[in-house]
């Protein structure tokens, strides 16, 4: 239940990627014979597989990475370093993963400026903020297209549309909601879009940037120094087993998301329902209406999410993402919703996907209901809240 | 995280949740941590004439090292004196349970709970003696 974090490996998508390890394993580099061509067709037809999954115009647009994390440097500080004559503001928000979050603080180190735009309560930008945001300095504007713990889907056609008009880049980190939510480059006006396949039942260490080659042609710096591969913008020999596996996760996407999202949704409404509907004090968060298909953040009152964790140990959840969950403190992305931080502290994220069923959800309800149930029982904060005892009057001592 | 064993049994067979009275004048309530930190301990003692800690009971929002600190510190002041009690120290218990770094705040939040809750049942008895004089 925690496929917000990563996906298995689909059987179909291994088969494929074998044997690219021991039969075809040439580099794809290699111009002078048979492996090297065999490799770099394959990493060709890839290229088209993913240009046609988000409606870029080739697959000259698109430049493998080692993932999203690795995207997702490349496009900030790609961005920032070619344009910085043009200007030194980058526009992201409070909610983007560590590694857009992380880029931009480096970036402010070297002198650029970054605005990080608040989000609703339920987790949704504002377009009109970007526009007021955009300065003549402006270079790169960043936002998700659907968040890792809220699953909320941002208005990324909105603000296209705006950074278009006003001429300034357009990023999107677009891991969570690929293939869950429908998304092209032409009508969403995005001008670089970050990817990885293991969210999408592929393998981890391989992920993508598209790169948009006209209207506007986009330029990066390179970050990764050596052989000059994928045009210059990331050198290092392909993964091309990773690469394949990519293409082929890709495809089964195009081919069973969209029934497979609604089967999902179904499933994802049902734990819900279960749950919501036998307890008191829990509240959902994000955005019900604009909600990856898979995901369920529910806060828990009165329970804490990390002792919560534990009672569920049997059920990969989490408490805040992944990345973040060696940390004690409370989720970034909850607090910027303006989430209070004891609510914040009593939050799981459910993610549901390809291979969950019916009788997991059931048995998940089941067990969280029982479990929180048991915490309060054990919760002094549950008590005083059942004898009316308002929990903001009390004196707390902080430690 | 990987929890000790010790933990884990605490956490499933936590000894001693309830509540007292805190009004009873035997009756000591210390309640420490706060809700935006992600942890609450609310210790109480029942206190006999002899000023031995006759009972003990706990109620604890936090993590699972939270809930075995609380639960193995009202085991342990169970049959002491109030001075026996006072004198427990937190290493005690981040060491019995095997506590990693970024949980010794926890056995430190049960340290507290018990002079709180100590304290709270000396201000009594002090009130009570000022009044029956």
């Amino acid at each position: 239940m925690d496929y917000h974090a990563t996906t298995p490996l689909d059987q179909r998508v291994l088969d494929t990627m074998l044997p690219y390890f021991t039969q075809t394993f040439g580099n794809a580099a290699s111009r002078t014979h048979r492996f090297g061509w065999e490799a770099e067709a394959a990493v060709d037809d890839a290229r088209d597989v993913l240009a046609t999954f988000i409606g870029a115009e080739s697959g000259k647009e698109i430049v493998f990475t080692s993932g999203a994390t690795e995207s997702n440097n490349l496009a900030i500080k790609g961005v920032a370093e070619y344009y910085k004559g043009k200007g030194n503001h980058i526009i992201t928000t409070a909610i983007e993963h560590k590694a857009v979050l992380d880029s931009c603080k480096r970036l402010e180190k070297e002198g650029y400026e970054v605005t990080y735009l608040p989000v609703g309560q339920d987790g949704r930008l504002d377009p009109e903020q970007v526009r007021a945001a955009i300065t003549d300095k402006t270079i790169l504007v960043s936002v998700m297209l659907a968040n890792n713990e809220v699953g909320t889907i941002q208005p990324i056609r909105e603000i296209g549309a705006i950074t278009r008009e006003k001429g300034v880049l357009f990023h999107s980190d677009a891991v969570q909601g690929l293939g869950k939510t429908p998304f092209d480059v032409r009508t969403e006006n995005v001008d670089l879009v970050s990817m990885t396949a293991h969210k999408l039942y592929g393998p981890k260490g391989v992920g993508a940037l598209y790169v948009r080659r006209s209207k506007p042609r986009v330029r990066l710096s390179s970050q990764m120094d050596g052989g000059g591969h994928e045009r210059g913008n990331r050198s290092g020999t392909l993964n091309v087993p990773g690469i394949v596996g990519f293409a082929k996760a890709v495809q089964l996407m195009m081919h069973d998301g969209p029934e497979e999202n609604e089967r999902i949704r179904k499933l994802r409404d049902r734990l819900n329902q279960s749950i919501v509907s036998r307890l008191d004090q829990v509240t959902r968060n994000g955005n019900a209406a604009h909600c990856l298909p898979g995901n369920l953040n529910i806060s828990f009152s009165f329970v804490e999410g990390e002792g919560l964790l534990m009672a569920l140990k049997d059920v990969a959840v989490s408490s805040g993402s992944a990345c973040t969950s060696a940390s004690l403190e409370p989720s970034y992305v909850l607090r910027a919703m303006g989430l209070d931080e004891e609510l914040a502290h009593s939050s799981i994220r459910f993610g549901l996907g390809r291979f969950s069923t019916e009788a997991e959800v059931d048995y998940v309800s089941d067990l969280v209901v029982e479990k929180v149930k048991r915490l309060r029982e054990m919760s002094p904060l549950y008590e005083m809240f059942q004898d009316g005892i308002d929990l903001k009057s009390i004196q707390w001592t902080a430690h | 995280m990987a929890y000790s064993e010790k933990v884990i049994e605490h956490y499933e067979n936590p000894r001693n949740v309830g509540s007292f009275d805190k009004e009873a004048d035997d009756v000591g309530t210390g309640l420490v941590g706060a809700p935006a930190c992600g942890d609450v301990m609310r210790l109480q003692i029942k206190v006999s004439s002899d000023g031995v800690i006759e009972d003990a009971k706990f109620k604890t929002f936090g993590c699972g090292s939270a809930i075995a600190s609380s639960s193995l510190a009202t085991e342990w002041i169970k049959g002491k004196t109030l001075d026996e009690a006072a004198s427990l120290q937190n290493s005690q218990i981040a060491q019995e349970l095997s506590l990693p770094p970024v949980k010794i705040h926890c056995s430190v939040l049960a340290e507290d709970a018990i002079k709180s809750a100590i304290e709270d049942f000396r201000r009594k008895q002090a009130a009570r003696a000022a009044l029956d004089k």
